[in-house]
């Protein structure tokens, strides 16, 4: 694929970078300061068949930039979620996108359990005590946390991430999970029936739009004072203000958070609270997991290259 | 039949433990009970009182962690105790080959295990740190945080495979780690690989995990070769006594990257914890607090008591353990 003219939108991955460079035409958006980028795009745009994009909201793909560019066959995502990309628009241009699924399953599972433990029991926060030497000024005391194993854990989205979560938690002793399939409606009175009868609710599911907001306020109050919270899905998942009230009025128990409505925007609010640990968006964030997806990047893009069926399509 | 007024004294009880108002209560209401905090008296003294009485104690409920030690000196001192209730699974603030028996708690290795659970992902996955790096601002100053290494499938070796390792082995089966152990026997019934013994494990194990009892055979178990044998991309865990590893050299590991990091839970002289280690962002630091769960005091409490009038009554102790 020697000939191939792809375009990196942002630096996403060393090897990834160095790969890109060294077996496609690699063209980076970045060269051009951000306010000559639509020059940028118009020298280049004859040449560019290929784009490939991270994850998480701004990752790119958006009408405007499929628009620009003519030649444009294949959007490439180094992300298993692809709400970035307009497939609208895609579809109508005969586009082809492909996403990383599967790879980064283990790894985000691994962390959302991680968050689902570190909420109730407070380990950053036992860590942020113990260095600054508030052990020892308080004479050994440290209080009580609230246990993990055994509690009842509702998965929202029992997808790849949602299966692997759940065959997790159930070594924990957690009971039977349950899933919440998220029929094509906006107000869904299941998950907050879910809510009710969870000690925590996780959050997986796929960047769809009908799962915008499906964490409201019912479902917030629902799950109450002594309910737990993990978002490893989308920011866009949840009434972000809403959780932010409650966790900072004490309506809601605590929360483990990977993704927020505007990343790296995280509220000051929660910055400040106890009874919340904070991840900047890192559930693939492995070395061996980034190497999978940039592995498969490539493979997908060699496959279109040579006229090959594509291996995790999208559209 | 004497009214419970005026009737039968209740048994006694010596208490050698800080606790809450409502289970000091509980146990007044069921015993007569020695108060050694309250009392402000030195050890000594009040174990002599309290074995001067007409009808001394027979029971004592003692808190874990070393504060108080049930050695011979303490028996000799009050011979009339045949029963020793303590909290947290450890024993080794009571001489067992000294005592009769003593009741423990079986409840507390879930809360251990899911600690041990969680130090482990904070370490390998750096959660505590990330926490630190977004709470500083750093993520939009600085980007994404760096990669870290992935838990699931890593090789896990367990020190120790009682009801505390027994309870990681079985979650982190579910994370698809490998699991493997060592302790003085091999666990007939255990579906994990045995070594036979610590090294061997470590040089086995992309993670170890040290769940035993303290005694003699495990004092610094993990010592300057256990810790070169798990080598530089290893990480260790600790959520069973300080002493259980020799502390000096683990910090000298982790300063010369001969591991790779280290979630602990205890330390050598608690609540002191290396300042070297505080700097760190591959260890997680917490206060000895893995069993400490309001759901587990609760239960503790229960069966604190529950031991106590099942001795008094003649019938079986609900968590005994037996001297080896």
């Amino acid at each position: 694929m020697e000939s191939l003219g792809v375009l990196l939108l942002r630096p996403l991955d060393t090897y990834l970078e160095q790969e890109l460079d060294r077996r496609c035409r690699l063209l980076r958006l970045w060269d051009a300061p951000h306010d000559r980028r639509g020059e940028f795009l118009r020298a280049h745009a004859l040449s560019i068949r290929a784009v490939v994009t991270g994850g998480g909201s701004g990752a790119g793909g958006d009408a405007e930039l499929i628009d620009a560019l003519p030649r444009l066959e294949i959007i490439v995502c180094y992300a298993v979620g692809f709400d970035h990309v307009d497939l609208t628009r895609c579809r109508e241009r005969g586009v082809r996108v492909t996403n990383t699924p599967d790879v980064l399953t283990d790894d985000v599972a691994d962390l959302a359990v991680g968050l689902a433990i570190d909420a109730p029991r407070r380990i950053p926060h036992a860590d942020r005590y113990v260095r600054a030497g508030l052990w020892k000024a308080n004479n050994g005391y440290y209080g009580l946390t609230n246990q993990f194993s055994g509690k009842r854990v509702g998965i929202i989205g029992l997808g790849r991430i949602g299966l692997a979560i759940a065959k997790r938690v159930e070594g924990f002793g957690c009971p039977r999970t349950r899933q919440q399939a998220y029929p094509n409606y906006t107000y869904l009175p299941t998950v907050v029936q879910l809510a009710a009868v969870s000690d925590g609710l996780v959050v997986a599911c796929s960047p769809k739009e009908q799962s915008r907001g499906i964490v409201s306020r019912e479902v917030i109050e629902a799950l109450g004072p002594r309910g737990v919270l993990v978002n490893v899905g989308r920011g866009a998942h949840v009434d972000q203000p809403e959780l932010v009230a409650a966790l900072a009025e004490g309506r809601l128990g605590g929360a483990g958070l990977d993704v927020f409505e505007a990343e790296s925007d995280v509220p000051q609010v929660l910055m400040a609270l106890d009874n919340v640990v904070l991840a900047p968006h890192m559930g693939s964030g492995t070395r061996e997991t980034r190497k999978a997806m940039a592995d498969l990047v490539l493979a997908n893009l060699e496959a279109h290259a040579l006229s090959k069926p594509l291996l995790t399509p999208v559209v | 039949m004497a009214s419970a007024a005026t009737g039968a004294a209740k048994p006694g009880l010596l208490l050698l433990r800080r606790t809450d108002a409502t289970f000091i209560a509980a146990l007044r209401a069921r015993f007569r009970v020695h108060d050694f905090y309250a009392s402000g008296a030195a050890l000594p003294d009040y174990l002599t009182a309290a074995a001067a009485e007409p009808d001394p104690p027979r029971t004592a409920l003692v808190v874990a962690g070393g504060a108080i030690l049930v050695d011979a000196a303490f028996l000799d001192a009050v011979p009339s105790v045949g029963c020793v209730v303590t909290t947290g699974a450890g024993v080794d603030h009571v001489d067992l080959a000294q005592c009769a028996r003593r009741g423990a708690g079986e409840i507390f290795s879930v809360d251990v295990a899911d600690h041990a659970v969680g130090l482990l992902i904070g370490v390998l996955r750096r959660v505590a740190a990330a926490d630190r790096y977004v709470r500083a601002g750093l993520w939009p100053a600085q980007g994404d945080y760096p990669l870290t290494t992935k838990l699931s499938g890593k090789r896990v070796g367990i020190i120790g495979l009682g009801s505390i390792g027994s309870q990681i082995a079985k979650r982190l089966q579910a994370f698809g780690c490998a699991i493997s152990y060592h302790s003085r026997e091999p666990k007939a019934f255990a579906p994990y690989r045995y070594l036979p013994d610590a090294h061997a494990l470590a040089a086995d194990s992309d993670a170890l995990i040290v769940a035993c009892a303290l005694n003699d055979a495990t004092r610094r178990i993990v010592g300057r070769c256990v810790l070169d044998a798990l080598g530089p991309n290893g990480v260790l865990v600790n959520i069973a006594r300080g002493v259980n590893v020799d502390e000096q050299e683990l910090v000298a590991a982790l300063q010369e990257g001969r591991i790779a990091g280290a979630g602990l839970d205890v330390f050598q002289n608690e609540p002191h914890v290396p300042p070297e280690l505080r700097d760190m962002d591959n260890v997680v630091l917490t206060a000895h607090e893995a069993v400490f769960t309001e759901e587990s005091r609760a239960n503790l409490q229960e069966l604190m008591i529950g031991n106590l009038e099942a001795f008094f009554s003649g019938k079986p102790l609900l968590t005994p353990v037996l001297p080896p």
